[in-house]
């Protein structure tokens, strides 16, 4: 058994990278999964606040690179889930710190013991983010519908092939169904096509996501969950290989009637 | 009469999801070639000048554009030429 290596990035910055990271490890975890989430955002960690972890640190990324603990010294257990752990970003270092080798080297020592690795990337296309990628087997970009974040997604996706790595798969967050609705944001077939990658989530604007922040209780974590915690729990079941139907986020108008038919050809990558 | 300028104000301004659209696939098309828009100019210059050596041409009638798909992007000069007929015309 062999994990799969999923690096989670944007370009623009404050799209939802972390939140995406942290909900989807959970949801991943509650699966039976042996998830480690790595927070590579040196110098600016968060991932740690979101999973409600941050008074377990006592080593991090960077102490494992730089030999100063074992790999396993530094993965701090999630006591709510047997099989969730966090390798958490140094913070009071800079991403001058960490070499792609030194990320393909901890993933290819993770691998084995786990189903999967979740990088939680740094947002920009410097050297954070040209490390977060090093080792990634996929990588899925997250946007907003939003003109800035849209074009960064693009920029990055273009860099991606570059290097020729992938597949690269469409996380769309915050969508707002009455703006949508009244024609007043970018809706899923607009980002879809202009993007010209594959879908695998939409997740729309939720205030339960900055409250399960407050608490660092990731959404996902509740059962009874919101539309957010859904639609996370559906981008995990994707991951695993699940053909899970896209949620509806209002009444389909023919836009979604005819993105629903569209999705329906679009093959499910992995596993 | 203002009644139906804003009737007909209203129904052609499109929404701003749409121009939002509009935008976003020409600033990708850019972004995507890395050719500026002052490119553009100075390639409309030149081929002006060098086809205007051989041929007659329209040069007030020279565009050149981007045109752009999912997985191509395309640079497309249309060149007007002087035909008989339309000096003729003028």
């Amino acid at each position: 058994m062999s994990a799969k290596v999923i690096t989670i990035t944007s370009g623009k910055g404050g799209v939802g990278k972390t939140t995406v990271v942290a909900n989807l490890g959970v949801a991943l975890a509650m699966r039976g999964q042996r998830v480690v989430v790595i927070d590579a955002d040196v110098g600016l960690r968060n991932l740690d606040v979101m999973l409600g972890l941050e008074n377990r640190i006592v080593y991090d990324l960077v102490d494992v690179i730089e030999g100063r603990c074992r790999l396993r010294q530094a993965l701090v257990r999630d006591k709510r889930l047997a099989e969730l752990f966090l390798l958490p970003a140094a913070q009071t270092r800079d991403k001058s710190a960490v070499r792609p080798d030194d990320m393909i080297r901890i993933c290819g020592s993770l691998r084995e013991q786990h189903d999967f690795i979740l990088i939680d990337s740094p947002a920009g296309i410097e050297m954070g983010f040209r490390y977060a990628i090093a080792p990634a087997d996929e990588i899925i970009i997250v946007t907003n519908p939003e003109v800035s974040a849209v074009r960064d997604a693009d920029r990055v996706i273009g860099l991606i092939e570059a290097e020729e790595k992938g597949p690269v798969r469409l996380i769309i967050n915050r969508i707002k169904p009455d703006m949508v609705r009244r024609g007043e944001m970018l809706d899923i077939a607009d980002v879809v096509e202009l993007l010209a990658i594959d879908l695998i989530g939409i997740v729309p604007e939720d205030k339960a996501i900055l409250i399960s922040a407050n608490r660092g209780q990731p959404l996902a974590l509740s059962s009874d969950s919101s539309l957010a915690g859904r639609a996370f729990h559906n981008i995990a079941r994707r991951l695993r290989g699940e053909d899970v139907p896209f949620l509806t986020l209002h009444e389909p108008g023919i836009f979604e009637r005819l993105l629903a038919f569209r999705l329906r050809f679009v093959r499910p990558v992995g596993d | 009469m203002k009644f139906f300028e804003r009737l007909l104000g209203h129904r052609y301004k499109p929404s701003s999801g749409k121009v939002a659209k509009e935008r976003l696939r020409l600033v990708l098309a850019h972004d995507r070639t890395d050719i500026s828009p002052a490119l553009l100019e100075t390639l409309k210059d030149e081929i002006i000048t060098v086809i205007s050596r051989h041929v007659a041409i329209d040069a007030q009638g020279v565009q050149v554009t981007f045109s752009q798909s999912a997985h191509e992007s395309r640079l497309v000069a249309d060149i007007p030429l002087l035909t008989r007929r339309r000096r003729r015309k003028r």
